[in-house]
């Protein structure tokens, strides 16, 4: 008996022209807490895929327990104990609970007798690691924490002693993060192995024994969690030293540039998502929406953009009424300055087929100066691209390569460039750094604040709680559709999670 | 009393038609809750209707006619799961691609084999099914009302009426009491769900597929070898698309396809039994509104009175690992 659980050896995997992992090394200590860190499209997730027999590796050998095992399918990997939860989960949303911890484990043809045996197994499991679920309920019926809690158990039926979890806490609240971690400590405490993949510094910090930082496709470093800091990991994750704070001066308001009066907006199935919001944004500040995704924060933006037309209420832009119970026109409130950078960059804000040129004229396409006569002026659009790629330092600097091809962070900055560089009155922004990478987060942070310094208001919304403390102004917390308090940005992260988790603003406080 | 032995013939017939709707619906079942849309239902049920009448009018034998139209059928249903689940191709434009091709060569084989007009040749004796009295049946024929369903409608029917009617509650029981058809309905809704449980994705859909292939297979020998002796061209007549829109209708349900087809089947019998007759207040009505009935009737009943049929979340989509 090793004390090693997983040893990996010089993994590679490239596909097509990227190189994914290069060359990695890796050793997960038994009954530990294994964090592994690195920016998007550091390969974290790719390595363990491999490890999870999802893909297979063009060369290098996995070592569990110490024993060489060529892991060609998730199939063998659950055999060897090793069980993963993804990023996306993978369940079939219309089964119950049950059926989705059954699936692959059914033990016989005919379902019955493994039904009660999983039942069974259920009960014991939810027994021995206090994780409560109900069998029969349909999964996607479920918060997804609980949904997360059956990806947990499912590895666990299976037998699982190493757990990978990818990105565990992206969809949850603060709170429901705090009581992951709490059922992680716990099963490292019944001796199992768990390796956890994150981009956010802080949960490595708060429960790891060791993390080991990915850049580029290479692992670049190893540390014991005690002996190291934030700070020289994010340098480790990003290659240099990187500014984690936002530095901001004092706010100066003006006017009241965006005003919504009770604003009730419904989501496409008819259920209402937006209640009754009111909200004003002015010159020269950024108001911070928080709150845990799907609780109204998309379908107000884009009531307010006039993408989604709204059942009631009153939007004014400048003072200046604006329709939005009706038809809106969002080529209309784009030339009355709003700009709108939307919460979903590949849906709404780019055309990822198009050049990059292409899209840094986007809704803008009518604007005289990228016309001549009836026709696109190509040479004068990617001209101007060009300028906005240097200012805004998009790489690779070729206007006329593919969107697709840029990063994601390269990408939010030419919807970002597209947007800002028309000197609108009033911005709102959706997700400014989703999928984006630690560089162009900071890169990203300062041009927002340099919007608000240059007067602009800016509404923004993220389901990052620790960016929109540290780009706000005025936090609003909406939980259920509602706006349930207004904080400032200096307010206790525990105190903006329980609003976010829907306790009451007076509770909250207390 | 008269009013009672119309509906039931009228009854009788909604059955007859019902069959190969059912097989083929049942079918698109299979192969639809896999997540591998099959719009090419028509073409193989074509395929193994001209397979079975060619085979059972050379062996003289039904039984060996329906398994040549099940190895046809399921030759087509690979070449659909081949195009769709292999090399992961549009799964409309390869049902169409087999619509075309059996609707095409069925008519020039059947030409240059038997020489009359693309039919085979008419089956006799043995190389046909005839219907089965079920014991008592004649005893009881003149017991009014009981007596005469039990004669009339229970009794009467092909085999492969049977089959097809007791595949419905089994089908049932596949789909949600065995292993097979949990990971059926899992594949079609998530494939990625199945993959990282550790099994494979391409395995369980062709055998999906393959399940398609047998029944439009059996549906197929049932219009050649049972409802006529022999094939016809052109004998599916838009079958495999009422059963499609009948799969629709019964929202992917196994008991639901039974009751939707059997509906459309009325409505078809309905039509013919209106050929010619008056009806009061009306008068004649042209053989051929009658005939458009139960097309005009599927379309108002696929538009209005099903209301959100959603289809198995994976379908039509085929399978690639992220990235």
């Amino acid at each position: 008996m090793s004390d090693i659980a997983i040893e990996l050896k010089g993994i590679d995997k490239s596909f097509g022209p990227v190189h994914a992992n290069r060359d990695i090394n890796l050793e997960v200590r038994k009954g530990t807490i294994h964090g592994i860190i690195g920016e998007n499209g550091a390969g974290k997730s790719t390595l363990m895929s491999i490890l999870y027999g999802f893909y297979q590796a063009d060369r290098g050998d996995i070592l569990v327990d110490g024993k060489k095992t060529g892991i060609t399918g998730p199939s063998v990997a659950i055999a060897r104990g090793i069980g993963m939860v993804h990023q996306h989960f993978m369940l079939v949303e219309n089964f119950t609970v049950l059926e989705n911890i059954m699936l692959g484990a059914e033990e016989g043809q005919i379902l019955n007798a493994g039904i009660t045996r999983a039942r069974a197994e259920l009960k014991r499991l939810e027994e021995e690691y206090a994780l409560e679920v109900d069998p029969d309920a349909i999964i996607e019926e479920l918060p997804v924490g609980l949904q997360q809690r059956v990806e947990i158990l499912k590895a666990l039926y299976r037998g699982a002693d190493i757990l990978i979890l990818d990105e565990p806490t992206g969809v949850l609240t603060p709170a429901e993060a705090d009581h992951l971690f709490r059922i992680l400590a716990q099963l490292k405490e019944q001796g199992k192995t768990i390796i956890l993949i994150t981009h956010k510094l802080r949960e490595i910090m708060a429960i790891t024994d060791e993390v080991s930082v990915m850049r580029r496709g290479e692992m670049v470093a190893t540390r014991k969690t005690a002996e190291t800091s934030v700070e020289e990991l994010a340098e480790l994750m990003v290659g240099r030293r990187v500014l984690l704070g936002v530095e901001k001066g004092k706010a100066n308001p003006g006017e009241v540039m965006l005003s919504v009066r009770n604003l009730t907006v419904r989501d496409s199935r008819g259920v209402p998502m937006v209640k009754d919001v009111s909200l004003d944004v002015r010159a020269g500040e950024i108001v911070g929406i928080a709150g845990v995704a799907g609780n109204g924060q998309s379908e107000l933006l884009q009531a307010i953009a006039g993408i989604r037309r709204a059942e009631k209420g009153e939007v004014a832009l400048s003072g200046s009424p604006v329709e939005v119970t009706g038809e809106a026109d969002p080529n209309e409130l784009r030339h009355r300055g709003l700009a709108h950078v939307p919460e979903d960059r590949h849906h709404m804000g780019l055309v990822l087929k198009f050049e990059e040129a292409e899209n840094s004229i986007l809704g803008y396409h009518d604007d005289p100066h990228y016309l001549k006569s009836l026709f696109l002026d190509i040479e004068a659009i990617r001209a101007d691209a060009s300028q906005k790629a240097e200012r805004y330092d998009i790489r690779p600097r070729d206007v006329r390569l593919k969107t697709a091809n840029f990063s994601g962070g390269n990408q939010q900055k030419i919807v970002l460039a597209r947007e800002m560089e028309r000197d609108p009155s009033v911005i709102i922004i959706g997700q400014p750094t989703r999928g984006v990478d630690v560089g162009a987060i900071e890169f990203i942070h300062k041009r927002i604040i340099e919007m608000r310094d240059a007067g602009k208001a800016i509404l923004l919304v993220s389901v990052e709680l620790d960016e929109i403390r540290a780009l706000s102004d005025r936090v609003l917390v909406m939980f259920d559709g509602r706006v349930v308090g207004e904080r400032s940005p200096e307010t206790s992260e525990g105190e903006l999670g329980l609003l976010m988790a829907g306790v009451t603003d007076r509770e909250a406080a207390e | 009393m008269e009013y009672f032995d119309t509906l039931i013939v009228l009854l009788q017939s909604t059955i007859r038609v019902s069959v190969p709707l059912i097989l083929a619906a049942l079918a698109g079942l299979y192969s639809e809750r896999s997540g591998v849309f099959d719009i090419g239902l028509e073409g193989k049920m074509l395929g193994g209707a001209f397979a079975g009448g060619t085979v059972a009018a050379v062996t003289g034998s039904a039984w060996l006619g329906v398994l040549a139209a099940i190895a046809l059928a399921v030759g087509l249903a690979l070449v659909h799961g081949f195009a769709s689940i292999t090399q992961r191709g549009n799964q409309i434009v390869s049902g169409v691609a087999i619509n075309f091709i059996a609707a095409g060569s069925t008519v020039i084989l059947g030409q240059a084999w038997f020489h009359q007009g693309g039919r085979t040749p008419p089956l006799v004796g043995n190389a046909r099914f005839t219907t089965i009295e079920l014991p008592f049946a004649s005893q009881v024929a003149d017991v009014p009302i009981l007596g005469s369903m039990y004669a009339n409608l229970l009794s009467g029917h092909y085999v492969l009426t049977y089959i097809a009617f007791a595949l419905v509650p089994f089908t049932w029981w596949v789909l949600f009491r065995t292993r097979f058809g949990l990971r059926l309905r899992a594949v079609g809704e998530n494939p990625g769900a199945v993959d990282t449980a550790g099994i494979s994705v391409v395995w369980l859909r062709y055998r999906a597929v393959i399940c398609c292939g047998v029944l439009t297979g059996i549906a197929g020998a049932y219009l050649s070898l049972a409802m006529t002796a022999g094939f016809v061209k052109g004998m599916t007549a838009g079958k495999g698309f009422i059963a499609l829109a009948a799969l629709i209708f019964a929202k992917w349900k196994p008991v639901n396809v039974m009751f939707a087809c059997l509906l459309f089947g009325f409505l078809d019998a309905l039509s013919i039994r209106m050929q010619g007759n008056r009806l009061p207040i009306i008068g004649e009505v042209p053989v051929q509104f009658m005939q458009a009935l139960p097309y005009v009737l599927t379309v108002v009943l696929l538009a209005g009175f099903i209301g959100r049929a959603v289809p198995p979340k994976a379908g039509g989509v085929p399978y690639v690992k992220e990235r």
